[in-house]
C-alpha cells in the first residue's frame, strides 16, 4: 500500500470515528481497525512477508497510523462515556430539600436540674471541693437536732417537715428538708480538713407558684483550723462570678438567723430586669440567692469536733433557683412535670458537658 | 412585724430618713417586707371647703357644690347628704385614683352637670365602711392643704420580716434598740413612774403547780382597776393599731395589743366582775374546756397551762385569753395580768390546738421575764390615763426566772471567726448599745446579756451580734488558700459513673425527665413497693404520698401525659433515687428510661425514610446494654435471663446479669395490664439499671492493651440451623463461639426466621462466623474442620442441625 493510500485510510478511519454517536458504535469501529481481523491489523500482518528493506518505512508508516487512531479512539471513548454518564446522571435527581433525621444526638435532652449541678461542681472541684451524698430518708438527729435545731425550735415549724411513722424505739424518720443532714453525715465520717458540696434532692410541705414538694438543694461546707467570714465571702463571690458568667456581680451579705450556723447571712445578688429577662451583674435590685454562716460550735460540738480548735463555714443554695435565674425558666413545677415541650426546650444537649476550660454554658 | 415612724421615734431620737432606716434594718438582720406610705396613693387629694350647695336640677338627691380647693373654685356634683355650705373635706380631682371605687376620676357630666372630681367618702379612701357621707376633716384645717396629712395617713408603715431568735424585736422597742446600736440614732430613755395603789388587790393569784411543771409560769402578776370607763381609745391609739393592722376594739383591749407591739410584751385584761374568786396558773385537765376570744372552743389537757378563776377555766397562758371573761365596753372593774409563761409549753398547746395569736407568738420564742413588773405599771399608766379608775396595790405570785448566766468573753474570737479587725472600743461600744453588760478590762471580759435576749447564751452569739451590726460587707474578701498544682479530679466512682451514664443516655436520643420520689400507694403497689414504712405519714396530697419503688411508674405516667397532650412518640429516662425500704442503705440509684409509641435510635414517629418501629424489647435492650458498656462492664461477662419483674411482659423482657447473683438491670416491654391500670396506652418499652450493682472499676491504669492487627484476612462462613422454637440465640451462639476459641473472633446473628420452609415449631437461626487466622492462611481443609466443630458444638448444646 502506497503512502497516499495510508493517508487516505487514516483520513477514512478517523472520520469514522468521529461519526460515532454512541459507544457501542464506536466499539465497532475499534474492531474494524484495530480488531484481530482489523484494517490495521491486517496491514500490520502484512509486514512479516514483506522484504525487509520495505518492511522498516512501511511498518513505521503503519504503526503512526495505528497511533493516531488507537488515539482518536481514546478520546472519542471518553467523550462517549462523559456524554452517557450526564445523560445517566440526568435521570437520576433527588429531592435534596426532603427533611433527614438528625440522630439521637438531636434528641436528647439532659435536664437543667443536672446540667446545673454539673457546672457546680465543675466551680467547686476548681476550688478542692469534693462531692458528698446522703440519703433522703433522714434521721430527726441528722435533720434537726445535730444541727442545733432541738425539738422545741421554733425553726422546726419553719421546715414543713415529712414525716413516716413513728418506729418502735420511738424514732420518727423524715425526709430531709435540706442538704445539711449531709455536713453531720460527712462530719462523723471524716476528720478536718473538709472541703465538700453535697447537692441533691429535699423536701418540704410546701406547695405553690414557686414551691414544690421537692425541689434541689447544694450544701457547701469548709471546715479547717482558721476558715473565717472572709473566706466563705469570697468563695461564694468567686462562685456567683463562675456560675452567671460575668466579670463582676454585686452581691450583699445581710444579717440572718439559722441555728446551724453563727454568724448568719442571707445573700442577695444584684439584678436588672430588661422586659422579662433577668440579668444577673447589672442593675440595681436584689434578689435573694442563699443562706451562710460560720459553723454553729454546738454543731461541731455534735459531731465531737472540738470548737476550739476547728471552725468554718457552711452554705446552701437551690440548684431549681439558680437555674432559672440562669436559664430563664419562670415556672418551678415544671421542673419536675415530665412535659417532652418543656424538657426539650429548657434541657440541654448531651455533648453540652460544661467545663471550666471550653465554659459553662458554651 | 409592723409599726410606722412615728412609732419608731418614740422610741428612737433620728434624723435618718426611711431609706436610710429600712437599709439598715435589712442589713442587721431584721429584714424589710415593705415599706409602705399611704400618702403617695394620695398624694394629689387636698383638703376642700364647700362654698355654695344647689341642689341638682335635674336629680332629686345630688347637689352641685361649688368647692375650694385652695387653688381655685370648682363645680363638683355630690350625693352626700352632710354635703353642706363650709364642711372641709376630701377633695379627689380629675385625674386621681379612687381605691375604694377603683376608679381614676375624669371630667364628666352627671345628668347634664360639669363635674371635676369628687368629695370623698371614707370608704372610697378605704379607710374604713362608712358610707354614709363625705368625710368630714375639723374647721380647722387649712384649705389645700394635704389630705392624707389631715387624715393622719402621712405616716410611713414598715413591715419587717423577723427570725425565730429575736423576740425582743417584736416589739417596737427592740428594733428601736437594735437601731441605735447599729449607728441610726440614740434609743430615748422612757421612765415609767410606779403607779401607787391605792388599796389591796383583793383578787388573790396563785401559781398552783407540781414541782415538775413549775416552769411552766414561773411569775405572775396583776392589779384591779376600779371604776373605769371603757370606750373607743383615742384617736392616735386607733390610728397606730389600725397603720399595722389590727381592729381597734375598745380602750382597754387596745392598751393590751398597743403595750404587746411597743414593748413586745404581751398582757391581758379581764373583766374582774365576770372572775370568781382566786385567779390561778396550773395545768390543765382533761374534760376541761373555754371559748377562747376567736369564739371557739378549745378542749385543755395536762400539758398546757391554763389560767383559771375557782369556777373555769378562763384562757390558755400565754396563747389565747377566754370570750366570757373579756372586757367589753361595760366592763367598770379590770383585773391586768402580765406573766411568763414558758417558751416551749407555749409553743406546744399552741401547736396542739392550731392556734395562731400575737401572744404565743411572742411568748413561744421568749419574752423578756423582767418586763413583768415595769409592764404592769405602764399598762397600769395607760388604763388609768384612757379610762380612768383607781388602781390597787400590785399582787406577785412566783419569782422571775433566772437570767442566763454571765459568760466568758475572748475578743478575738472577733477576728478568728469573722475576719474584721475591730478595735475593742468599737466591740464594746455596739455590745453595749444592745444591753449587754461587760465586765473586765483586758481582752477577755465577762458578757451578761440582757433579759430580752434569750438567743445571747455564749461568745459565738456575741460575734453575730458585732458582725450584724458592723455589716459583713466590712469584712474583707479572703481567698480560700488553693490545693497545691493542678487540681484533682473529686468525684467518687459511682458519681463519675452517673454522669456518664447520664450523657450517653441523652447521646441514645433519650430526654432526662425529674420526676416526684414519691408517687400514689397504688402505683407503689404496682411496682413491688407500698411498704408502710415508706409512707409519709402527712402527704401533701395521696397522689404523692409513698416513697417510689422504682423511678419506672413516674416515668411511665408522665409518657402518658407527653401522648395526652398529643406527643405520640419518644423516649424519656431519669436518674436518680428509688426506694426498698426506710434505711439508708435501702435507697438505691437507678437509671431507668421508657420508649413510647414509635421510637427508635435514630428518632421517632414517621419519616419519608422509613417510620420508627413500635417501641420494643430491642431498643431498650439496646439502651441497656450501651448504657453497661459506656461503664466499662466487659459485654462477654454479660448474663441474659428472664428473670424480669411481673410490671414487664412476660414473654418480652429480661434481666441483665453478672453471674447467677448480681442484677445489673431489666429491660422489656411493659405488661399490658399495667399499663392499662395506669391509663397508659401501649407501645411502651422500659429498662431500668441498678448502678450500685456494678462492681467498681478496677484500676487498670491508662495503657490500652496492643492492637493486635493482623495481616491475614479474616474468613467469613454462614451457617443456618433449623433449632425447636424455644431455643434461645444467646445459647447458640456462645455454644458456636466455643468451637474453637482461638480461631473465632465474633459470631453474629444474621437471620431469625419461620414461616415457610420451617417446619411447624421449629425455626431457623442463621449466622456469620469470622475466623480470624493468626499464623498462615487457612486451607479449605482447616476451615471445613472449624465448620464441622461449630455444627457439632451447636448440636450438642442446643439440638440444631444444619438446614439443608
Amino acid at each position: 500500500m502506497s503512502a497516499p493510500e495510508l493517508d487516505s485510510l487514516r483520513a477514512e478511519l478517523l472520520a469514522a470515528i468521529a461519526g460515532a454517536s454512541d459507544l457501542g458504535t464506536l466499539e465497532d469501529v475499534r474492531v474494524g481497525v484495530l480488531g484481530k481481523k482489523g484494517r490495521v491489523s491486517a496491514l500490520m500482518q502484512k509486514l512479516g512477508s514483506m522484504p525487509p528493506e520495505e518492511r522498516r518505512d512501511f511498518g513505521q508508516a503503519v504503526n503512526a497510523v495505528k497511533t493516531a487512531v488507537a488515539e482518536a479512539l481514546e478520546a472519542k471513548h471518553q467523550e462517549l462515556s462523559r456524554a452517557a454518564t450526564a445523560k445517566r446522571l440526568a435521570h437520576e435527581t433527588a429531592d435534596v430539600t426532603l427533611p433527614v433525621r438528625e440522630g439521637p444526638l438531636a434528641e436528647g435532652r439532659i435536664h437543667p436540674v443536672s446540667q446545673v449541678t454539673d457546672e457546680i461542681t465543675e466551680i467547686f472541684a476548681d476550688m478542692g471541693f469534693s462531692i458528698a451524698e446522703g440519703p433522703d430518708i433522714e434521721t430527726d438527729f441528722n435533720n434537726f437536732t445535730a444541727l442545733n435545731i432541738p425539738r422545741e425550735h421554733p425553726a422546726r415549724q419553719d421546715h414543713d417537715t415529712f414525716y413516716f411513722a413513728e418506729r418502735p424505739d420511738g424514732t420518727r424518720p423524715l425526709l430531709r428538708t435540706h442538704t445539711s443532714p449531709v455536713q453531720i453525715r460527712t462530719m462523723l465520717k471524716e476528720k478536718p480538713p473538709l472541703r465538700i458540696i453535697a447537692p441533691g434532692r429535699v423536701y418540704r410541705c410546701d406547695s405553690d407558684q414557686t414551691h414544690t414538694p421537692m425541689f434541689h438543694q447544694v450544701e457547701g461546707l469548709v471546715i479547717d483550723e482558721d476558715t473565717h467570714l472572709g473566706h466563705l465571702k469570697w468563695v461564694l463571690q468567686e462562685f456567683c462570678k463562675a456560675f452567671f458568667e460575668v466579670p463582676e456581680v454585686k452581691m450583699r451579705f445581710r444579717a440572718s438567723h439559722f441555728p446551724f450556723t453563727e454568724p448568719s447571712m442571707e445573700v442577695d445578688i444584684g439584678y436588672a430586669k430588661v422586659g422579662d429577662e433577668i440579668r444577673i451583674g447589672e442593675g440595681d435590685r436584689w434578689l435573694e440567692i442563699l443562706g451562710c454562716g460560720m459553723v454553729h460550735p454546738n454543731v461541731l460540738k455534735a459531731v465531737e469536733f472540738d470548737p476550739k480548735k476547728y471552725q468554718g463555714f457552711a452554705f446552701g443554695v437551690g440548684i431549681d433557683r439558680l437555674a432559672m435565674l440562669k436559664y430563664g425558666m419562670p415556672d418551678l413545677r415544671a421542673f419536675f412535670s415530665g412535659d417532652l415541650r418543656w424538657l426539650k426546650h429548657y434541657g440541654f444537649a448531651p455533648l453540652a458537658v460544661p467545663t471550666l476550660a471550653a465554659g459553662l454554658s458554651h | 412585724m409592723k409599726f410606722t415612724l412615728s412609732w419608731l421615734k418614740e422610741h428612737l431620737d433620728t434624723e435618718a430618713s426611711v431609706d436610710e432606716i429600712a437599709d439598715t434594718l435589712t442589713r442587721i438582720g431584721l429584714e424589710i417586707e415593705d415599706v409602705f406610705d399611704p400618702a403617695a396613693a394620695l398624694k394629689t387629694f387636698r383638703v376642700a371647703e364647700v362654698v355654695s350647695a344647689k341642689k341638682h336640677p335635674d336629680a332629686d338627691k345630688l347637689q352641685v357644690l361649688e368647692v375650694d380647693t385652695g387653688k381655685e373654685r370648682l363645680q363638683v356634683v355630690c350625693g352626700a347628704p352632710n354635703a353642706r355650705v363650709g364642711l372641709k373635706g376630701v377633695f379627689a380631682p380629675v385625674g386621681a385614683y379612687v381605691p375604694g371605687i377603683d376608679l381614676t376620676l375624669s371630667k364628666v357630666k352627671i345628668r347634664g352637670v360639669e363635674s371635676n372630681g369628687m368629695m370623698a367618702s371614707e370608704r372610697e379612701l378605704e379607710l374604713s365602711d362608712e358610707h354614709s357621707g363625705i368625710i368630714e376633716l375639723p374647721p380647722k384645717t387649712k384649705v389645700g392643704s394635704s389630705a392624707a396629712k389631715a387624715l393622719g395617713l402621712d405616716d410611713v408603715v414598715f413591715d419587717i420580716a423577723t427570725t425565730p431568735n429575736r423576740p425582743d424585736c417584736l416589739g417596737v422597742r427592740g428594733v428601736a434598740r437594735d437601731l441605735a446600736a447599729a449607728g441610726i440614732g440614740k434609743l430615748k430613755k422612757l421612765p415609767c413612774k410606779p403607779v401607787k395603789g391605792g388599796f389591796d388587790n383583793p383578787i388573790a393569784i396563785k401559781l398552783d403547780f407540781a414541782k415538775v411543771a413549775k416552769e411552766a409560769c414561773p411569775i405572775f402578776a396583776g392589779r384591779l382597776v376600779r371604776d373605769v370607763k371603757n370606750a373607743k381609745s383615742p384617736e392616735w391609739l386607733q390610728r397606730r393599731l389600725k397603720a399595722i393592722g389590727l381592729r381597734p376594739i375598745n380602750a382597754l383591749v387596745d392598751i393590751t395589743n398597743y403595750i404587746s407591739f411597743d414593748r413586745g410584751g404581751p398582757l391581758h385584761v379581764y373583766d374582774a366582775d365576770k372572775l370568781t374568786g382566786a385567779i390561778r396558773a396550773r395545768l390543765g385537765a382533761k374534760g376541761e374546756k373555754f371559748v377562747a376570744l376567736d369564739g371557739k372552743t378549745y378542749a385543755v389537757d395536762e400539758t398546757m397551762c391554763v389560767i383559771a378563776d375557782e369556777a373555769r377555766v378562763l384562757g390558755l397562758g400565754g396563747v389565747i385569753g377566754g370570750e366570757d371573761t373579756g372586757c367589753t365596753e361595760e366592763t367598770t372593774n379590770v383585773f391586768i395580768e402580765l406573766a411568763y409563761f414558758d417558751p416551749k409549753r407555749t409553743a406546744q398547746t399552741g401547736r396542739t390546738l392550731n392556734i395562731q395569736s400575737d401572744a404565743r407568738f411572742r411568748f413561744e420564742r421568749g419574752v423578756d421575764p423582767e418586763f413583768v413588773e415595769p409592764g404592769l405599771e405602764l399598762a397600769t399608766h395607760m388604763v388609768t390615763e384612757l379610762c380612768g379608775g383607781h388602781p390597787s396595790k400590785i399582787t406577785i405570785a412566783g419569782k422571775t426566772p433566772k437570767p442566763t448566766p454571765a459568760f466568758k468573753f475572748d475578743m478575738t474570737l472577733i477576728g478568728r471567726l469573722s475576719g474584721l479587725s475591730l478595735p475593742h472600743s468599737e466591740i464594746r461600744r455596739r455590745l453595749t448599745a444592745l444591753g449587754i453588760k461587760l465586765e473586765g478590762k483586758a481582752n477577755v471580759l465577762k458578757a451578761s446579756p440582757p433579759p430580752w435576749r434569750p438567743d445571747i447564751t455564749g461568745a459565738v452569739d456575741l460575734v453575730e451580734e458585732v458582725v450584724r451590726l458592723v455589716g459583713v460587707d466590712h469584712v474583707p474578701a479572703t481567698p480560700l488558700a488553693r490545693m497545691a498544682g493542678v487540681a484533682a479530679p473529686v468525684l467518687t466512682g459511682p458519681q463519675a459513673r452517673q454522669k456518664r451514664v447520664r450523657r450517653l443516655l441523652a447521646a441514645r436520643g433519650l430526654v432526662e425527665a425529674v420526676t416526684w420520689s414519691f408517687l400514689p400507694l397504688d402505683e407503689a403497689k404496682l411496682f413491688g413497693g407500698g411498704q408502710p414504712e415508706l409512707t409519709l405519714a402527712n402527704p401533701i396530697s395521696t397522689e404523692l404520698s409513698q416513697m417510689r419503688p422504682s423511678l419506672l411508674p413516674g416515668l411511665i405516667t408522665a409518657a402518658k401525659r407527653n401522648r395526652d397532650r398529643g406527643f405520640t412518640d419518644g423516649a424519656l429516662f431519669e436518674l436518680g433515687q428509688a426506694y426498698h425500704g426506710a434505711e439508708p442503705e435501702d435507697q438505691y440509684v437507678a437509671a431507668s428510661g421508657v420508649r413510647f409509641g414509635h421510637s427508635m435510635l435514630d428518632g421517632s414517629g414517621r419519616h419519608w425514610s422509613g417510620e420508627a418501629p413500635e417501641a420494643d424489647w430491642a431498643g431498650v435492650k439496646a439502651d441497656a446494654v450501651a448504657a453497661l458498656a459506656a461503664l466499662g462492664l466487659d459485654q462477654s461477662k454479660l448474663m441474659i435471663t428472664r428473670e424480669a419483674p411481673a410490671w414487664f411482659h412476660p414473654g418480652r423482657s429480661g434481666a441483665l446479669k453478672l453471674g447467677p447473683k448480681v442484677m445489673l438491670g431489666v429491660f422489656g416491654e411493659l405488661h399490658p395490664d399495667i399499663l392499662a391500670t395506669l391509663e397508659a396506652d401501649a407501645p411502651m418499652a422500659a429498662f431500668e439499671l441498678f448502678l450500685d450493682n456494678l462492681p467498681p472499676a478496677k484500676n487498670k491504669g491508662t495503657v490500652k492493651p496492643a492492637l493486635e492487627a493482623l495481616d491475614l484476612q479474616p474468613v467469613r462462613r454462614d451457617f443456618a440451623f433449623l433449632v425447636d422454637g424455644d431455643v434461645e440465640a444467646g445459647r447458640l451462639v456462645r455454644a458456636a463461639a466455643s468451637a474453637d476459641r482461638a480461631l473465632i473472633s465474633t459470631v453474629g446473628v444474621f437471620d431469625v426466621f419461620t414461616g415457610k420452609g420451617v417446619p411447624e415449631g421449629k425455626k431457623s437461626l442463621a449466622i456469620e462466623v469470622t475466623l480470624q487466622p493468626r499464623n498462615k492462611t487457612l486451607t479449605d481443609a482447616e476451615i471445613d474442620a472449624v465448620a464441622e466443630k461449630i455444627v457439632a458444638a451447636v448440636a450438642k448444646a442446643t439440638g440444631g442441625e444444619l438446614r439443608g
